[in-house]
């Protein structure tokens, strides 16, 4: 199978994976790439792939496949029209993704540099703080390239997660407390602003927790869960979509 | 707490026991339905009171309710959310009764006697009716079945589709429900392939004529009910061009005041203008088309000249109020009319939840009456609320909202029955028969159930079909065979 370079304007966004090497990706001509790991009963599994949004087509690709949290995946090939991917001990080497619909197909590669397990451990952290609705709060160290969905979920931090990070539901939403946080934060893209829009509470400095992703400015964060207090009226109740 | 208690020997002993603030015996619950209502409240049930038991009773062999037969096939990453119901069902405190139906199969009284709580999540399985002309007329389905069609729902099997005697389908409705109906319609029948589309609906869509589809709303872009992401999709679909009028476009205050207050209406409306613009500037080299219109509500549907079949629409310009009632402007008929010729007509003006027998019923808004989730009895009875009787998710709000709007829901309806449990409200002094109960009321009437495993078998199987022919599933759509997947290796 053949690999192409990925053309750099069909990346939007980064979600890191939940590999030590997903760093890595963002070197060289990508601007932020996007992976989400997951593994479903409903049979979709393996690593998402977002493509600018805005486009003329809608590229979104369910590729490979793997399981969600863990930090190696196995080698598995998918027939030509979807995709597959090859990993090499535990560094995402490259990948095939298929465009939904389109066959249209798309690779990146990954530097050869290794990150070896030892150095996952020693990797740097960051202190976030999880406010729950009752104000108590959790203070939790998370890994550089984390997202505070995962985050939340390790540290048993009651984060819903239905769509499991892959920017199809809203029920991850936090509130970042502090605007100065909020602004070190990349501008949400148009997949993310699109839930947003339906997530309950909504403020001026909501986010998506599987869209925030731990880095080093980050140190000290504090994301509020939203207020779950409201009274569901059907009498003068704005309907909202679905 | 304290209660006085009958049996004077133990009278201290329990005065103690009450005192904590615990129910004597640990809550039987009883969930019927088991869509992400039913799995929300379940999870949060369940995390709230330690020792309590869920039972969830599902008519259907098959549990998850529109998440398997709602969701459209080219939206898998939406379904993912199954894997945290299956979590929920994993639990040694749950269990699924598949195959049973409230109403046909049990009562609520039954439920009222072998539990200490019921909770109806059964949601919204029929129509708001337009309530016009020709509605009967043979080409015309709402699209909540035409979507259970698709998604290999057992009932769907009922419609009688055709799509190849027309090329124009008129959609009546612009909310998501809409826009996933035309985007089946219109979509590459290569783009469905490998998805869990019912194999009936993707051998149909293959031989399908239709090439045009008007998707009608009565009011502006402002309003539509759509949301961004599906309509941005829907803009992106390759060889389909899309037409939206630029003169659609024009604003009122009124509308800048609902836009300020709603972001999403906001971003749909900007959408909507970038495909104006769009649309001035395509070529016409594509096939298929879809085209927005505003501002028309449907007076009447029209015969074709057999007479039994639909032949188009009978279509009232209308202009929005102005003011603003309950966050809406409303549209209101010109008297000019305009007729819009087609071969389908789908209605997509909003679902609507069945009564049963034993519960209050709200005509009007098609919801049970409720408080917080808290049944209401008839005005007629002594007590403000139905003891022990709750409602979650379409069935308490009316059909609104998306699969993480009932996580909200199901909190609201767990903390009523917190604060019940809390005020006495809501007793489990005494103890019920809860699951083993309900067994022999199923055995008495020779009425075999479907346990979370036997949905497992159905699944993988399922699952296995699939692999054979390049698709994530492929579902087994007759209620029979879903039966006798399940009976065949029983554990």
């Amino acid at each position: 199978m053949t690999s192409k370079p990925l053309l750099h304007n069909d990346l939007v966004s980064c979600n890191k994976t939940h590999t030590a090497s997903s760093s890595k990706l963002l070197d060289g001509d990508y601007r932020r790439a996007c992976g989400r790991l997951y593994q479903s009963q409903v049979g979709i599994s393996g690593v998402e792939v977002f493509t600018k949004s805005g486009s003329s087509d809608n590229s979104r690709g369910f590729l490979s496949q793997s399981k969600l949290g863990r930090e190696r995946f196995n080698e598995l090939t998918f027939p030509m029209s979807s995709s597959f991917v090859r990993r090499e001990r535990s560094n995402l080497t490259c990948l095939y993704a298929a465009h939904l619909g389109q066959r249209r197909t798309f690779a990146f590669e990954q530097s050869s540099n290794t990150i070896s397990d030892k150095e996952t451990n020693e990797k740097e952290t960051i202190t976030v703080t999880f406010v729950d609705k009752d104000g108590d709060e959790k203070i939790i160290k998370v890994p550089i390239g984390m997202s505070m969905l995962e985050a939340a979920h390790k540290n048993d931090v009651e984060l819903e997660g239905a769509c499991e990070g892959s920017l199809a539901c809203s029920t991850c939403h936090v509130i970042v407390m502090d605007d100065d946080y909020y602004e070190k934060l990349p501008e949400p893209i148009d997949e993310e602003n699109d839930m947003l829009d339906l997530a309950f509470g909504l403020t001026e400095t909501s986010r998506l927790g599987c869209q925030v992703i731990a880095k080093p400015e980050l140190d000290g964060i504090r994301l509020a869960l939203p207020a779950a207090t409201r009274n569901f009226a059907v009498d003068g109740h704005v309907p909202k979509p679905h | 707490m304290m209660m006085r208690c009958k049996s004077s020997g133990n009278h201290l002993w329990v005065q103690l026991r009450f005192f904590c603030n615990k129910s004597s015996y640990p809550l039987h619950i009883c969930i019927v339905g088991s869509g992400p209502a039913g799995f929300y409240t379940a999870d949060k049930l369940m995390k709230r009171f330690g020792q309590a038991k869920v039972n969830m009773l599902e008519r259907l062999p098959t549990p998850f309710g529109l998440v398997r037969s709602g969701v459209a096939p080219d939206h898998p990453e939406t379904k993912v959310v199954v894997n945290q119901f299956s979590r929920v069902a994993a639990s040694d405190r749950f269990s699924l009764i598949g195959n049973v139906s409230l109403g046909k199969d049990v009562s609520v009284e039954d439920l009222r006697k072998l539990y200490h709580v019921v909770v109806f999540a059964y949601g919204a399985e029929s129509d708001r009716e337009l309530g016009i002309k020709g509605e009967d007329l043979k080409g015309v389905h709402s699209a909540r079945e035409f979507v259970w069609w698709y998604n290999g729902h057992p009932d769907g099997l009922k419609l009688t589709l055709d799509l190849e005697r027309t090329d124009t389908a008129v959609i009546l409705g612009q909310g998501n429900v809409a826009l996933d109906a035309a985007r089946i319609l219109l979509r590459p029948t290569e783009d469905l392939m490998q998805t869990d589309i019912a194999e009936h609906a993707l051998a149909a869509l293959r031989r399908s004529q239709v090439r045009k589809v008007f998707l009608v709303g009565r009011r502006g872009p402002v309003q539509a009910a759509c949301t961004a992401k599906e309509l941005r999709e829907i803009l992106g679909i390759k060889g389909l061009n899309v037409f939206v009028q630029e003169a659609d476009l024009v604003t009122s205050p009124a509308d800048m005041e609902e836009m300020k207050l709603n972001r999403s209406h906001k971003r749909v409306y900007e959408l909507f203008t970038k495909a104006a613009m769009k649309s001035l500037s395509e070529s016409v080299g594509n096939e298929k088309e879809l085209h927005f219109v505003f501002f028309r509500a449907p007076s009447a549907i029209l015969p074709c000249d057999d007479k039994v079949h639909v032949g188009g629409v009978s279509l009232e310009k209308t202009t929005l109020q102005g003011q603003i009632i309950n966050g809406q402007q409303l549209a209101v008929g010109t008297g000019v009319f305009e007729e819009l010729a087609c071969g389908l007509v789908l209605k997509s003006i909003g679902y609507k939840s069945k009564l049963v027998a034993g519960l209050p019923f709200d005509l009007k808004k098609g919801v049970i009456p409720n408080f917080q989730g808290r049944v209401l009895n008839d005005e007629a009875q002594n007590s403000k609320y139905e003891k022990g009787l709750y409602v979650v998710g379409w069935l308490k709000r009316g059909p609104t909202g998306i699969i993480g709007t009932n996580m909200i829901c199901a909190e609201e309806v767990v903390e009523s029955i917190a604060q019940d449990l809390e005020q006495g409200l809501l007793t489990s002094f005494l103890d019920v028969p809860g699951y083993f109960g309900l067994l022999e009321l199923l055995q008495d009437k020779a009425i075999q159930f479907l346990s979370f495993d036997d949905w497992q078998k159905i699944n993988q199987e399922e699952i296995r079909r699939g692999e054979l022919k390049g698709k994530i599933r492929e579902k087994i759509v007759r209620t029979e065979e879903q039966l006798e997947v399940a009976r065949k290796v029983r554990v």
